[in-house]
């Protein structure tokens, strides 16, 4: 069981808000002190550069920078040479679409869903678009990635298969290893959005199989600007830089430069260092809790939610099975932004909109969804003025 | 104010029962699209003008309640005005929202009941998004104010 009362603690905001009920961590999480301290620490006691001084304190950035890349190779069980500092997760993904477009030709196919954030979408269609790719959807089923399904899109001509790890509307978990395998038998390459996922699902990118896997510190209880790609050394030994300039580079001639190896190839201009070091802070946050607790603690409180809402009237839940964080909904007839405006005035923080995640929005026939997501820092009185705002909203406006 | 007074106002009233509802085909009327892809609200307006003055104004979107009873609220407002005044009313709408000293409230007439959405820093574009594009359809050449 996760001590709400010490954890929150553990979090400086609850200082400043202490009676906010935050049902937004899907979006951007509160940032751990842990985070806070180390990343001011750095910027107070160090702000030197990586990988260029011969100087102590250059060296000592070095060794913290170098230091959280091997705190996420353990998070997500790779080689420190197999993970790359990107700004964000979309950086990483458009990177690795950029990267991996060289190794694609007119008539060949990817698999994708239309469950994608834009940010694991637009990067893919762009690059179809401009190489003449044949762009396949997994048909869903009740908003989710079946097996058979995904075989009926599979193909010989499959060269990536791209999805997300866990829907950031709909909170469906994707079924990951056997995807990756039938992807394998192919010869495809398979690339995943962890945005969502990182922190709810234990992440081992040796037993998921995957190729390419992206995600970002401000979701994790940890910065914004900074992200994770990894990518499988097979890979990165095999792709190509997309973005050149400082510190990437190995020889530099007049008629042609080398670049260095592994992740530093990617890693061009001088990093987000303090991120990158508030970023492993995060995850080892996490590891002190336990990915595992956090996402039983979050089902705990997503599932006794659903049963005091699941049947009432004048709602809609899009998700009422789903086995993350996540509860979509709608009051029928009511904007979900008159919706979350008004469970502000409760002191009630959700994300009213379409979460960057418009072609969801249409399978499920919305415009715009209310998304309440929970965290390791919510507490079961979080989700009872949650649920008395919804019901006091609904009937508000139904009386009107 | 309080979020349910705002809404038990005028707003709701015009979200449930929208003026100059519903769009004209008809080349003589200007018609402006305007969104906001951030929330999805959704507007499209027309403008009937002769001779400087705004004989008709239709409209016809998706969005919230603020959003969608404003443009309702303006439609009746801005109708029969000339130009210059439209232009000047709508000016008087925005100094309201942003807590701008206003010396003549009263040709707000029922727009007035956006005040307290000023309170709301977040919804403030939802209250605007329809002035926006009647002003686009007053001044087709300055430039645009699309999707802010």
């Amino acid at each position: 069981m996760i001590d709400v009362k010490k954890i929150r603690k553990q979090f400086p905001v609850y200082q400043k808000y202490p009676n906010i009920r935050f049902f937004d961590s899907a979006a951007s999480a509160f940032k751990h002190q842990s985070v806070i301290s180390a990343m001011t620490d750095y910027l107070s006691f160090n702000g030197t550069n990586v990988h260029r001084g011969v100087y102590h304190l250059a060296a000592e950035a070095t060794e913290s920078y170098e230091n959280s890349r091997s705190v996420v190779a353990n998070f997500i069980n790779c080689k420190p040479t197999e993970v790359i500092f990107t700004k964000s997760t979309t950086h990483g993904i458009n990177l690795a679409a950029n990267s991996l477009a060289k190794l694609l030709k007119k008539d060949d196919e990817i698999v994708i869903s239309e469950l994608e954030h834009h940010s694991n979408l637009l990067p893919w269609l762009e690059m179809a678009d401009k190489l003449d790719i044949v762009v396949r959807f997994i048909p869903l089923e009740d908003g989710m990635i079946t097996i058979p399904n995904f075989k009926k899109v599979l193909t010989n001509k499959t060269k990536l298969v791209i999805t997300h790890h866990m829907s950031n509307v709909l909170g469906y978990i994707t079924p990951l290893m056997d995807m990756s395998k039938l992807a394998h038998d192919v010869g495809a390459i398979v690339v995943v959005d962890a945005a969502q996922s990182i922190l709810h699902v234990k992440t081992d990118v040796k037993v998921l199989d995957v190729d390419i896997l992206a995600f970002s510190g401000h979701k994790i209880y940890g910065p914004n600007g900074i992200g994770i790609l990894y990518m499988k050394e097979a890979l990165i030994n095999k792709l190509s830089p997309t973005e050149f300039g400082g510190e990437m580079v190995d020889k530099v001639h007049l008629d042609g430069s080398t670049w260095k190896s592994g992740p530093y190839k990617f890693e061009a201009g001088t990093p987000a260092i303090a991120e990158a070091i508030g970023l492993a802070r995060a995850l080892e946050f996490m590891n002190e809790v336990g990915v595992d607790n956090i996402h039983q603690h979050e089902l705990f409180l997503r599932n006794y939610c659903i049963d005091k809402l699941k049947d009432e009237p004048g709602l809609t839940i899009f998700n009422k099975h789903g086995q993350s964080s996540i509860i979509s909904f709608n009051i029928n007839d009511v904007h979900p932004h008159d919706t979350a405006s008004f469970l502000d005035q409760h002191g009630v923080a959700v994300r009213a909109g379409h979460h960057c995640n418009q072609l969801t929005m249409k399978y499920l026939e919305q415009d715009s969804t209310v998304r309440a997501s929970f965290a390791v820092y919510n507490s079961l009185e979080d989700c009872d003025i949650l649920i008395k705002a919804i019901l006091e909203t609904r009937d508000f406006f139904h009386n009107l | 104010m309080d979020l349910k007074t705002l809404y038990r106002s005028v707003i709701m009233d015009h979200y449930k029962n929208p003026k100059n509802k519903g769009l004209i085909n008809d080349d003589n009327y200007l018609t402006v699209h305007l969104n906001n892809p951030t929330c999805g609200d959704d507007l499209i307006v027309q403008l009937l003008i002769k001779d400087n003055k705004i004989i008709d104004l239709r409209q016809q979107g998706k969005g919230c309640s603020i959003c969608c009873a404003s443009a309702s609220v303006a439609s009746e407002l801005l109708k029969n005005k000339e130009i210059s005044e439209a232009s000047r009313i709508t000016q008087t709408f925005y100094d309201m929202l942003t807590g701008q000293e206003i010396k003549d409230k009263s040709v707000l007439e029922d727009a007035v009941a956006f005040e307290g959405v000023g309170q709301f820093p977040a919804r403030i574009k939802c209250a605007t998004l329809a002035w926006k594009a009647y002003e686009k359809g007053l001044n087709p050449l300055e430039g645009e104010h699309n999707n802010e």
